[in-house]
């Protein structure tokens, strides 16, 4: 599902780690070792994204 | 065959820069279509026509083909053609055939640069191209060249959306090894088609196209801050300093100097993009010199790219059994652009409701 304009995924690279932490838009948040899994949990919203809409 | 990132219809794209846009007849070729370019006499816009005759298909944009005033004539038997493709003289007859007609294109001058619309025209909102405004604003001096590349465009999209790769590729000119070692922020606007990727550096060497350029001597706090519009348009906000020195409490930044580095990723054909790159700065603005400096040496730093793309796509084309690719932290935003190219090249696929 393609979420409306406006709505940021964001992805930071923990400094000092090798660790990424995503924040959905919705307010859910994820760490993955790598862009793939991350992406694909992100892009998976709602499923598995305990935040609030 | 290496895998080929597919084309985004119903889309803006640069097509050339307005400069180049003149009385000459320019022939580009956009996701496969082959145009001819001209600027009006009339009325001084751009002129967008599909380039080839509908009679035997000789190419619109070679000689003899010629303008006449406004019209184009085609160099094999002289089909003629006004500004909104429709053919207006055949040789040796009155009637001329209904049909006889080419595409044209909707066109938007802007920013220094000419957007083409591929795609259905009646879709075609021109408020959906993103600006470039330094491009073309009191203040700001830009220097710019194009170059095709020989290569799937998405792999120069991933070139563009990882700037790691300037430690090795780009060392001694951009590159330093604090590119590579620094981590990033990815931010995705997925409904709007806009990645943009950050990685500030505190603490770093000066790459000798800052140093020779700005004069800073020592180490800089660098910045850099790229925003892509998918598809075709990216731009690098680039901030250098000396070392901690950031700006003002208040947004200002006296010590700090702003380059903008712009390129139009424009897909050609398959295995075919043009490359327009373009450096913009509102520092030094009346020195040649420095111009001069930036100009090569970004040209420089532009075919370091080209070649290892053209090698690059050469070398994925000897694959015989397919390929994997493995990606780490450093992809995050270009693997989001794919993602986002590859939905617009859905959408651009499908037949659109006519309602807007
Ligand atoms: S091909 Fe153009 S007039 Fe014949
Ligand atoms: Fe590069
Ligand atoms: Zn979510």
């Amino acid at each position: 599902m393609t979420a409306p304009a406006g709505k940021i995924y964001r992805v930071d690279w923990v400094p000092g780690t090798d660790l990424l932490h995503g924040t959905c838009h919705c307010g859910a948040e994820h760490t993955a070792e790598d862009p793939v899994a991350m992406w694909e949990w992100m892009l998976g919203h709602p499923e598995g994204h305990q935040g609030v809409e | 065959m290496p895998h080929m990132t597919a084309f985004a219809r119903n889309q803006w794209y640069v097509a050339a820069y307005s400069h180049e846009v003149g009385r000459e007849l320019l022939g580009r070729t956009v996701l496969g279509e082959p145009l001819v370019l001209y600027r009006s006499q009339e009325d001084g816009t751009p002129v967008a026509l599909n380039g080839r005759c509908v009679h035997r298909r000789y190419p619109l944009s070679e000689p003899p083909t010629r303008l006449d005033g406004d019209r184009i004539v085609c160099g094999y038997h002289g089909f003629t053609y006004d500004t909104t493709g429709a053919c207006v003289y055949v040789p040796g007859q009155k009637r001329v055939p209904r049909t006889a007609r080419i595409a044209s294109y909707p066109v938007v001058e802007q920013d220094s640069l000419v957007w083409v619309w591929i795609g259905d025209p009646a879709l075609a909102n021109p408020s959906g191209i993103p600006r470039a405004r330094h491009l073309d604003s009191p203040g700001w001096v830009t220097v710019r060249g194009m170059e095709p590349i020989d290569c799937d465009y998405g792999l120069l999209v991933d070139n563009l959306l990882d700037l790691s790769h300037e430690t090795y590729l780009h060392g001694g000119y951009i590159g330093t090894p604090e590119v590579a070692e620094t981590p990033i922020t990815t931010e995705v606007d997925e409904g709007a088609g806009i990645v943009r990727v950050s990685r500030h550096m505190d603490d770093a060497e000066c790459p000798p196209f800052y140093a020779r350029s700005t004069g800073i001597e020592g180490r800089i706090t660098r910045w850099q801050d790229i925003e892509y519009f998918a598809p075709c348009l990216y731009l690098l906000h680039s901030r250098v300093a000396p070392v901690g020195v950031v700006p003002e409490p208040d947004g200002s930044d006296p010590g700090g100097f702003h380059t903008e580095v712009t390129y139009a990723i424009t897909p050609s054909a398959d295995g075919r993009v043009y490359d327009f790159w373009a450096v913009s700065r509102d520092w030094a603005t009346d020195e040649a010199e420095v111009s001069e400096f930036l100009r090569s040496n970004n040209h420089t730093v532009v075919m370091q790219d080209v070649d290892a793309l053209n090698l690059l796509q050469r070398t994925l084309g000897t694959e015989r059994h397919g390929y994997q690719e493995l990606s780490i932290n450093i992809d995050t935003g270009g693997l989001a652009a794919r993602r986002i190219l590859a939905r617009l090249a859905e959408e651009g696929d499908k037949p659109v409701e006519r309602a807007r």
